[in-house]
């Protein structure tokens, strides 16, 4: 039988360390792992490079500060089309910015993932990316045709992060959802993957109600396995749960002041995770009563 | 009550949408990917009138084989379109994307990215997204839904969607498959088809100037002697926009009268 890889998130943050780069999973608003983020916002590690198809976890990490370097297409809450903490960062310069169109991100991280140090693509030519990433470089192709193509550079990361529906406690996750956006990616192009879920099942019970193209992650690329029930709030976990959009309004506004983004944080992020969801209930009672 | 519904007099959403689905006609087997609203709705009507083969998604990972309104769920899922495969399938070209564009230039140049300096800019908007391959990969439109001198600028803050010059200075590996098809707002109708490849009006909407059209335009237009109106919507292309499509009229929200 192989190993038992569960873990807290505390213990999954303790094994990161500053001035790492760290790839978090999910797309803009969704399937995010947003309780592995916030026990990062409630740890020392700072200085990261962060890579990510970027939601709320790129905003939150660039409000604590804990991000030196972005490497992303965008930062997006998708009903709400602008990330108030990235933009607001951006305006300020307080993070760099790596910037890459969606599809050489994603094979920046296959290349990782394949061991290869590039992969060429036509995505980049002639577009700005090319002027604000100096070190891209094109590649001319050994073939009669004679292309010249962007050489994406292979996307490696120290440690990735990613939440999906189920997982059993040696690291097999499984997405329920319509899109497995690029979990499997992630974690195959890290030397350490960090998988939290909605919840842990026996391996036996991972295909009861689910065909085996739902099983997404496999155990060679996982270190730890994390129960996180409701753990990608805000953020949707279809089926498990839907995107908590009032919730979500309620974060972008109060990220739009830096008073209010205060006394959010104060309710929200000041303790640790069930303190969190108990909050988060809170918070909903209150606009049922209203 | 559907009479008068559907003989009302187009309005200018109404008018929008169908030079949005215009763009989608003779595309053949190919996935429309409309951004926003008017350009959704347009190419629903168009697989529902002159472009039946055409693939639809319901904005997420599914391919829908039914025309639901916008915002309702589809019947019938006819395929599978995760992220990955969508930006994929941009790459085999059998997709024709309309974009936004926060800017555009005479050359087709669009940004999406930021306003201002690049390293610090004074507005941070979405990031490239997928606008770079896209536009290299497969035909690309843009919908602009208040056509002003902010939007249509002599030059664009970062090039996101690339256009003709850059294209064509970027070499032939950029330029082989790139296509910049229409460009529709709520004025008119513009495309690229002139020697120098930089825009043109191609047609108004009823009860627009030239005039109008230049002093919203930032940079000089090239202008037809004769500046063709944008076709009328057919009554049954009504019907299908106010009773099946877009019961809700979230057109007139995009693009209000």
């Amino acid at each position: 039988m192989s190993r038992d890889k569960t873990m807290t998130a505390e213990e999954v943050v303790g094994r990161l360390d500053s001035g790492m780069t760290i790839g978090i999973g999910g797309w803009g608003s969704r399937r995010k792992p947003m309780a592995l983020v916030r026990a990062l916002l409630r740890s020392d590690v700072t200085d990261l490079t962060v890579v990510s198809y970027g939601g709320p976890d790129v905003g939150l990490l660039a409000a604590a500060g804990k991000i030196r370097t972005l490497v992303a297409a965008f930062a997006t809450l998708d009903s709400i089309p602008l990330e108030p903490h990235f933009t607001a960062a951006r305006q300020r310069g307080a993070l760099e910015l790596v910037e890459l169109d969606e599809a050489m991100f994603m094979w920046g991280l296959t290349a990782a993932a394949h061991r290869l140090p590039f992969m060429p693509v036509r995505a980049g030519l002639g577009s700005d990316v090319m002027r604000v990433n100096p070190r891209l470089r094109t590649v001319r192709s050994p073939y009669e045709d004679g292309e010249e193509l962007v050489a994406v550079p292979a996307l490696r990361l120290d440690a990735a992060l990613v939440h999906l529906n189920r997982a059993d406690v040696h690291g097999n996750a499984q997405y329920l959802g319509p899109d497995p956006y690029f979990d499997d990616l992630f974690c195959e192009a890290a030397d350490a993957a960090y998988v939290s879920c909605e919840r842990t099942v026996d391996s036996a019970d991972l295909l009861k109600d689910a065909g085996p193209q739902t099983l997404l992650v496999k155990r060679a690329f996982v270190n730890g396995v994390v129960e996180t029930p409701n753990g990608a709030h805000f953020t949707s976990c279809v089926p498990d749960h839907d995107r908590d959009e009032a919730f979500q309004r309620a974060y972008a506004r109060a990220a739009r002041d830096p008073e209010a983004w205060r006394a959010f944080a104060e309710r929200f992020l000041s303790g640790d995770e069930a303190a969190y969801q108990a909050a988060v209930a809170a918070f909903h009672e209150e606009a049922a009563h209203e | 009550m559907s009479d008068t519904r559907t003989t009302a007099k187009a309005t200018r959403a109404e008018y929008c949408v169908v030079a949005c689905a215009e763009a989608w006609r003779d595309a053949g087997e190919i996935l429309a990917s409309p951004m926003g609203t008017v350009p959704t709705i347009g190419a629903r009507l168009a697989k529902l009138t002159f472009s039946p083969d055409l693939l639809l998604t319901d904005g997420e990972a599914l391919l829908i084989g039914d025309v639901p309104a916008v915002g309702a769920r589809p019947g019938v899922v006819e395929g599978w379109l995760p992220f990955r495969q969508h930006l994929a399938l941009a790459a085999t070209g059998r997709r024709h994307v309309m974009m936004g564009a926060s800017q555009l230039d005479r050359y087709g140049n669009q940004n999406i990215s930021c306003i201002g300096d690049w390293a610090r800019p004074t507005r941070q908007l979405l990031g490239v997204r997928g606008a770079p391959g896209n536009t290299l990969n497969n035909p690309t439109s843009y919908w602009v839904p208040r056509h002003s001198k902010r939007v249509f600028v002599a030059r664009v803050d970062m090039v996101c969607g690339v256009g003709y010059d850059r294209a064509a200075a970027a070499g032939p590996s950029a330029s082989r498959h790139h296509r910049l098809a229409d460009v529709v707002s709520d004025l008119g109708v513009f495309d690229f088809r002139t020697p120098d490849r930089t825009m043109r009006l191609r047609s108004l909407h009823t009860g627009v100037t030239v005039e109008q059209v230049a002093e919203a335009t930032g940079f000089p237009l090239t202008v037809p002697d004769e500046v063709p109106y944008t076709r009328d919507p057919t009554p049954e292309e009504l019907r299908l926009i106010r009773e099946v499509i877009d019961p809700r009229a979230l057109r007139e929200r995009e693009v209000p009268a």
